[in-house]
């Protein structure tokens, strides 16, 4: 029971590494404005309320759970019959709510400066609802989907970071980009050593997440946080070498490196050998360093690049869990492309597909929805003031010299 | 500066720290990935108010110590101040100096 408990907490860390994180890049005058709180609270809400339930209650249809676990009626203090039977039910309940809290606030990131509010809590509640339960349920649901086909992901990678990346794209692009941004206006990040200590406890806090998949203290958390720290540190290092080659090593890279290492091997963590964290890292700081440019290039405001490094880095990481996982390390998972087992591979494109294209779209829909009935969009004068003051009517820093 | 004007007798100033922009244009930074451009760059304006027989002496002693030889080494204005008061003591003229 430790261990899970302990794991909890730990995926706790990211809740206030992922807060700071977000604080230190945006603009000063909306750094109040980053929704994440609000979602840590109604997220928190409406999971154990039936988020829970629809995410891994009794199977309907293969699409979501159902509401028997509603309210948490019988999820109580003895272990499930299904999920983590080792722990009691209450603990892998409260596991899973800090996935589903973080899925949710990393959206947020997607539309920072520019969106209202009240149209964010609504947008929110309703995508948790429809998006993020089902896809939980796909993957990680007894009965689900994709867990039927035999997709893997140990710790999230398809379900938070591929969703939430794809769907932050989606809500960017339906949002349009911030006043300023097509000119060229420098969006600076306005506090670094917020973002520093953000990243860094963010790196502690997803062992929690990584290792704590292992629902058990043991030999697999074990491999699972050793792994995870091997990705981070590569992709950490390889970004920081592609900034390098560009002009200099930055912090704000290095650092981005290291969260796109974290991310790529949420989903292998638990299945893969320790050691291949190091390429699974190092590909990750690449190919999300160049979708980072790319993203930039194409001048698509999503300028926390939720998309680049949660969305690539997710897609990278499940195409590597296919290629490098191995039975030896986890038995309820099963060989990799390396193995000699090409259907693997097979099943992790098919997961990724799916979800790729469900988040995408049903996000874009449900944000020309909430466009349409409440607005998503703050006015133009509001933006221009920051929404700070125009959504929060209150001051990040209250002093004369902003 | 602040030793050099000590030296003479000039104690009090005021700094500001300001965002400027001369003829560099700016300077390019590194984001995540890529660069991005900034025009405005820290500076720190210093106020002096000196009487006005001091004034070239104190013009020559700054722009001799804050010399650099480099872009971005900045301006002298001199300005006309027709009143200064000391709140304190209710003084006026070159006596609040």
């Amino acid at each position: 029971m430790a261990p899970d408990l302990n794991g909890t907490s730990d995926a706790d860390g990211p809740r206030g590494g992922f807060i700071l994180w977000r604080y230190g890049k945006e603009e000063e005058c909306s750094f109040n404005n980053d929704d994440s709180f609000g979602i840590l609270a109604l997220v928190g809400i409406l999971w154990v309320l039936y988020g829970y339930s629809l995410s891994f209650g009794t199977d309907v249809g293969g699409i979501c759970g159902g509401f028997n676990w509603a309210g948490l009626m019988q999820v109580g203090q003895e272990p499930s019959s299904v999920y983590a039977t080792t722990v009691p039910h209450l603990a892998f309940m409260m596991f899973q709510a800090m996935f589903a809290i973080v899925t949710v606030a990393l959206i947020s990131g997607a539309v920072v400066e520019r969106i209202k509010f009240s149209a964010f809590l609504v947008f929110a509640a309703l995508w948790f609802t429809l998006v993020y339960c089902p896809v939980a349920h796909w993957v990680w649901g007894s009965g689900g989907l994709l867990a039927k086909l035999g997709t893997l992901d140990f710790a999230g990678g398809t379900v938070v970071h591929i969703n939430a990346g794809m769907s932050a794209l989606a809500l960017a692009m339906v949002l349009r980009p911030r006043k300023g941004f097509k000119e060229g206006d420098p969006m600076e990040p306005h506090n670094i050593p917020i973002v520093v200590i953000g990243a860094a406890l963010l790196w502690f806090g997803w062992f929690g997440f990584n290792g704590g998949s292992a629902l058990t203290s043991g030999g697999l958390a074990a491999s699972a946080f050793v792994a995870t720290n091997t990705a981070a540190a590569s992709a950490a290092f390889t970004w920081m070498i592609l900034g390098w080659v560009h002009r200099r090593p930055t912090i704000l890279g290095t650092v981005t490196g290291a969260v796109a290492g974290l991310v790529a091997i949420t989903p292998a963590a638990g299945f893969v050998t320790p050691l291949a964290g190091i390429p699974i890292g190092v590909v990750a700081a690449l190919i999300c360093y160049c979708c980072t440019l790319f993203r930039t290039k194409r001048r698509v405001d999503e300028s926390l690049d939720v998309w680049a490094v949660h969305g690539m880095g997710g897609i990278w990481g499940a195409i590597a869990t296919g290629i490098f996982a191995s039975v030896a390390i986890n038995s309820a998972g099963a060989d990799g492309l390396l193995l000699g087992n090409g259907l693997q591979l097979a099943k992790q494109v098919v997961g990724v597909a799916a979800v790729m294209v469900f988040a995408f779209v049903s996000t874009w829909i449900l944000g020309r929805v909430v466009d349409a009935v409440v607005g998503l969009r703050v006015k133009e004068e509001e933006e221009s003031v920051g929404l700070d003051i125009s959504q929060h009517s209150e001051r990040a820093y209250g002093s004369i010299s902003q | 500066m602040k030793a050099a004007l000590e030296k003479i007798g000039i104690v009090g100033m005021t700094v500001t720290e300001v965002s400027g922009r001369g003829r560099q244009k700016g300077i390019a930074l590194q984001w995540r990935a890529g660069e991005y451009r900034v025009d405005f760059l820290p500076k720190l304006k210093l106020e002096i108010v000196v009487k006005d027989e001091d004034v070239d002496k104190v013009v020559r002693i700054m722009a001799r110590s804050a010399w650099t030889g480099k872009v971005g080494d900045g301006k002298i204005f001199v300005f006309l101040v027709k009143k200064a008061i000391r709140i304190r003591t209710g003084e006026s003229g070159e006596k609040a100096l």
